[in-house]
């Protein structure tokens, strides 16, 4: 049938980084096309580049869509042709009735006054094509995310849609869920819809689709057709990690002592949908001067473990213990757990890490304020003398430490977070994505603390996305999916690949 | 002789400098000389009747409850929140307290704390709601601002109730003692009070800066502190003479003082300070960091009742009644006059100081109006329309 699309020579340069490099991609109409990569490959830039978000004239190379070079100014134009995006994190309004949702934007109205009851038939139909079986008036807040999955993609469908990019669609979804979405993509398939699916799962993409791409680093590496017996999950895998490994992390001889911390049958429920359970029964276990990495790709619960430890900050209805040095400790407030020595130093540092518009050296006592104060009055000398030491030790690019955070650079606020928690005068540090969104120079400084920190005896707990990181940093590495461990291995004996299948099988074998 | 180069080079190095650092601080004293420009525009147009010691005076007793309500309520809006209610709650106080004293005859002591008591509880209520229950501010005060008003007219059965014992009235009406020259002429001690006060806060100031410069944080330009030091405290020296040849120091405004330079320390040196600024900043950040951001608000808001609750009744002794009407309108003079004075809506940012000059901003303009004969309308629109210019330049300059 020929393509229905071919993306050809596309760069993206956001300030500071080359996110997509020369990427080509050609699919062909009729097909099931999928898209994987790791984390930060660069599978999302590109779909937004396809879909308009990010409008003609910001990014380099053309769009062929049906035989026509497409300028997509904003969304909108792409609809317009029958592009429909389904994002990773759903779009719709949790208050608004499935109907509501399908067609906001797109009302059933005339002159302004919607058609109620046009709107009701249309979607009573939309919802037979995708096989869901709610009333138009239920909201969208009463339904399951598998459900909501379908809603979306009843919304695409009424937009006339040809090409449908789905992300991730089954990320949060539970088996039955995911099944019937990929019967429907292939039936989709029947009807002459084309699809982009973005995925993981490469189970899943074996099952339904019909070519690869596969992207790494913000480059196409290969296209395979996958009828091809070259196309075998060892060499997508191959292909999705395979970079060298150049000599990025500072050489460290681990001297790993006993058992320090240890968490049994951790369990966690998800914060507003209390019978979602997040962390399924983690077992953990850091020794004294060990950096643990847990490995795991996005939403595999990472970072709702870490919080749930870090005094309760996440989820609901937290079951299991927590040891340190043997002996059971409480660790339901963070006050809690800081006073027993954990720190976390969240992935998110702007949300979760900083206030912004306060100075450096306010940021940095804040977790241990009684540190620099007599009887709750804060000595603003022993502040300075405190904030400039770290400033000092930890190579922090300013001016001064009057200076407001917010007008650093992402590597040094990252080293005000940590200086903040290494002032509080943690044992344990639990670092989320330490190294997310810095440059590689600041990247290699923060190896070289996490390195100096592990040979004074603290332990460090890496959660990382970048496979490379946890490799060239850890001491063993737990692969979480999820919500559980699913692999345990040493470094010495780890590798992506390894990492990569213990993901892919576990997904498998639910 | 190296001290002796090494200053004169600090010295070179700082030409200038002092003009340099006001246009970068332009923020922070910008206020301040709003302040004073509409003093010298009213001081002018009035023919030196805003200045006059009797006015003076009066400046000070008719703005001393917005001052003292500004306080708590900056505390609430750095935190994040808003409140609604203080209009309200102060004007229940001063019923309450009228019911008390006047028909059943407590000694105003006791009353006087049962009052600040009723008002601590009034306002540790409502920050329960907000801090543990996660109802937005705007609403449970919104509601706490009808419900006493409500009480108020309740409690008063619709009607004004006084007067007050005369001890209690000079909480309001009454003047520092004066041991020295009596009561006539010149008010010796309120001058000598001034100038003791004049004098401790330069000392304070001084000392502040040689601590900074000894940790070796950069401080002001030479110049400029001194400039602003002297400035600050003939200012402050001046006011006392002008009180000093009408009554002395109302009691009042000792009062008031005490309390902004309390808050003053509190936000700027305590731990407790600290939180809360890092609370309205980051909420978030400042849970993970292991504060306990719930208790923050719910105090902030029982501080506010006090506060509240203390303006009530300077308010009642004021008038000497206490009527179903009072406290009206209180709450916008309260906000208006935080927002004037720098606070951000948004929380985490906001001076004690400030407020305090966006209070007397509020208060100069009401008093230079009414002197001018200018009409109640046109006053509300002016002091409307100043809310929105001085909001405007702050994030003016905010952005630049």
């Amino acid at each position: 049938m020929g393509p229905i699309l071919e993306m050809k020579g596309i760069t993206k340069r956001f300030p500071g980084v080359v996110a997509l490099k020369d990427v080509n991609l050609v699919v062909q109409a009729g097909e099931i096309h999928a898209i994987c990569g790791e984390n930060g490959a660069g599978k999302s830039t590109l779909m937004k580049v396809l879909s308009g978000v990010y409008p003609h004239g910001s990014y380099e190379g053309e769009i062929h869509y049906e035989g026509k070079e497409q300028r997509f100014a904003e969304i909108a134009d792409s609809e317009e042709v029958g592009v429909i995006i389904i994002h990773q994190e759903l779009a719709l309004v949790p208050l608004l009735s499935i109907a509501e949702n399908i067609f906001l934007g797109n009302e059933q109205a005339s002159r302004g006054v919607i058609n109620a009851e046009h709107t009701y038939t249309k979607t009573v139909e939309l919802l037979g094509k995708v096989g869901l079986k709610e009333s138009p008036d239920t909201l969208v807040t009463n339904i399951g995310v598998g459900k909501q999955q379908l809603v979306e993609i009843a919304k695409a469908l009424s937009k006339k849609v040809k090409l449908l990019i789905l992300d991730e669609p089954t990320a949060s979804l539970n088996e039955t869920d995911s099944a019937a979405l990929l019967d429907l993509l292939l039936e989709f398939k029947a009807q002459g819809i084309t699809c982009i699916l973005i995925s993981h799962k490469l189970n899943e993409i074996s099952r339904v689709a019909d070519s690869i791409t596969v992207l790494r680093d913000g480059a196409t590496v290969a296209t395979m057709d996958c009828r091809d017996a070259h196309a075998s999950e060892d060499q997508i895998i191959r292909y999705m990690v395979g970079r060298d490994m150049a000599d990025r992390y500072p050489p460290r001889t681990p001297e790993i002592g006993d058992v320090l911390f240890e968490v049994r049958d951790w369990t966690v429920f998800h914060e507003q949908h209390a019978d979602r359970k997040m962390i399924k029964g983690v077992n953990l276990k850091l020794r004294r001067g060990e950096i643990l990495g847990i490995a795991g790709l996005m939403g595999a619960g990472r970072t709702e473990l870490a919080m749930s430890i870090f005094g309760k900050s996440y989820g609901r209805r937290i079951s299991g213990s927590a040891f340190l040095r043997g002996a059971e400790i409480d660790v339901g407030t963070i006050g809690k757990a800081v006073s027993h020595g954990i720190a976390y130093v969240t992935e998110d540092r702007k949300g979760y890490g900083l206030v912004l518009e306060n100075e450096i050296k306010h940021n940095i006592s804040l977790s241990n304020l009684p540190g620099v104060s007599e009887r709750g009055v804060i000595d603003e000398g022993r502040e300075f003398q405190v904030a400039s030491e770290f400033k000092r030790k930890m190579n922090i690019r300013c001016a001064d430490v009057f200076q407001h955070v917010v007008n650093l650079s992402g590597g040094n606020q990252q080293k005000v977070v940590l200086s903040k928690w290494l002032f509080a005068g943690p044992d344990i540090l639990i670092l989320d994505e330490p190294t997310r969104g810095i440059d590689v120079g600041a990247k290699y400084e923060i190896y070289s603390l996490m390195a100096q920190l592990a040979a004074e005896g603290k332990s460090i707990i890496l959660i990382s996305s970048e496979m490379p990181e946890l490799l060239g940093m850890s001491d063993r590495i737990y692969v979480m999916n999820e919500g559980a461990f699913v692999a345990e291995m040493n470094a010495s004996d780890a590798s992506q690949e390894k990492i990569m299948r213990a993901i892919v099988r576990a997904g498998k074998d639910q | 002789m190296n001290t002796i180069v090494e200053a004169a080079a600090g010295n070179a190095e700082q030409k200038g400098g002092s003009w340099r650092f006001m246009r970068k601080h332009m923020r922070e004293y910008g206020m301040l000389l709003s302040l004073a420009a509409i003093m010298i525009f009213f001081q002018y147009m009035t023919d030196g009747t805003l200045l006059q010691p009797l006015n003076v005076t009066n400046l000070v007793l008719q703005n001393s409850y917005i001052v003292i309500m500004a306080l708590g309520m900056l505390l609430v809006i750095v935190a994040g929140h808003i409140d609604l209610s203080v209009g309200s709650v102060a004007g229940f106080v001063g019923a309450l307290a009228a019911v008390l004293m006047v028909e059943y005859h407590w000694h105003f002591v006791p009353a006087t704390l049962v009052c600040l008591v009723v008002g601590g509880i009034i306002g540790g209520a409502q920050g329960y709601l907000i801090a543990f229950h996660k109802i937005p501010s705007f609403i449970v005060t919104l509601g706490g601002m009808l419900v006493f008003k409500g009480l108020a007219l309740a409690l008063l059965a619709g009607q004004s109730v006084g007067p007050f014992p005369p001890q209690f009235q000079l909480l309001s009406s009454g003047f520092i003692p004066d041991p020295i020259s009596g009561t006539e002429g010149l008010r010796a001690t309120s001058l000598l009070i001034g100038a003791i006060i004049a004098l401790g806060l330069f000392y304070a100031g001084v000392r502040e800066r040689a601590n900074r410069n000894r940790y070796g944080a950069h401080t002001e330009p030479f110049t400029f502190f001194i400039g602003k030091s002297v400035v600050f405290a003939a200012m402050i020296l001046y006011f006392s003479y002008l009180l000093s040849t009408y009554k002395g120091l109302p009691n009042v405004l000792v009062i008031m003082f005490a309390l902004m330079l309390a808050f003053d320390f509190i936000t700027n040196r305590t731990t407790l300070g600290r939180r809360i600024y890092a609370m309205g900043g980051n909420e978030k950040a400042a849970r993970l960091s292991g504060i306990k951001t719930q208790w923050l608000s719910f105090y902030t808001f029982a501080n506010m009742g006090v506060l509240a609750a203390l303006a009530g009744l300077v308010f009642a002794a004021r008038l000497n009644t206490a009527t179903p009407k009072a406290g009206l309108g209180f709450e916008l003079d309260v906000i208006a006059a935080c927002f004037i004075g720098g606070a951000s809506a948004s929380g985490g940012v906001g001076k004690v100081m400030g407020a305090v000059i966006g209070a007397f901003v509020m208060g100069v303009m009401n008093n230079g109006m009414s002197i001018l004969g200018i009409g109640i309308d046109y006053q509300q629109v002016i002091k409307g329309l100043v809310l929105i210019a001085a909001v405007f330049v702050d994030l003016y300059n905010k952005n630049k």
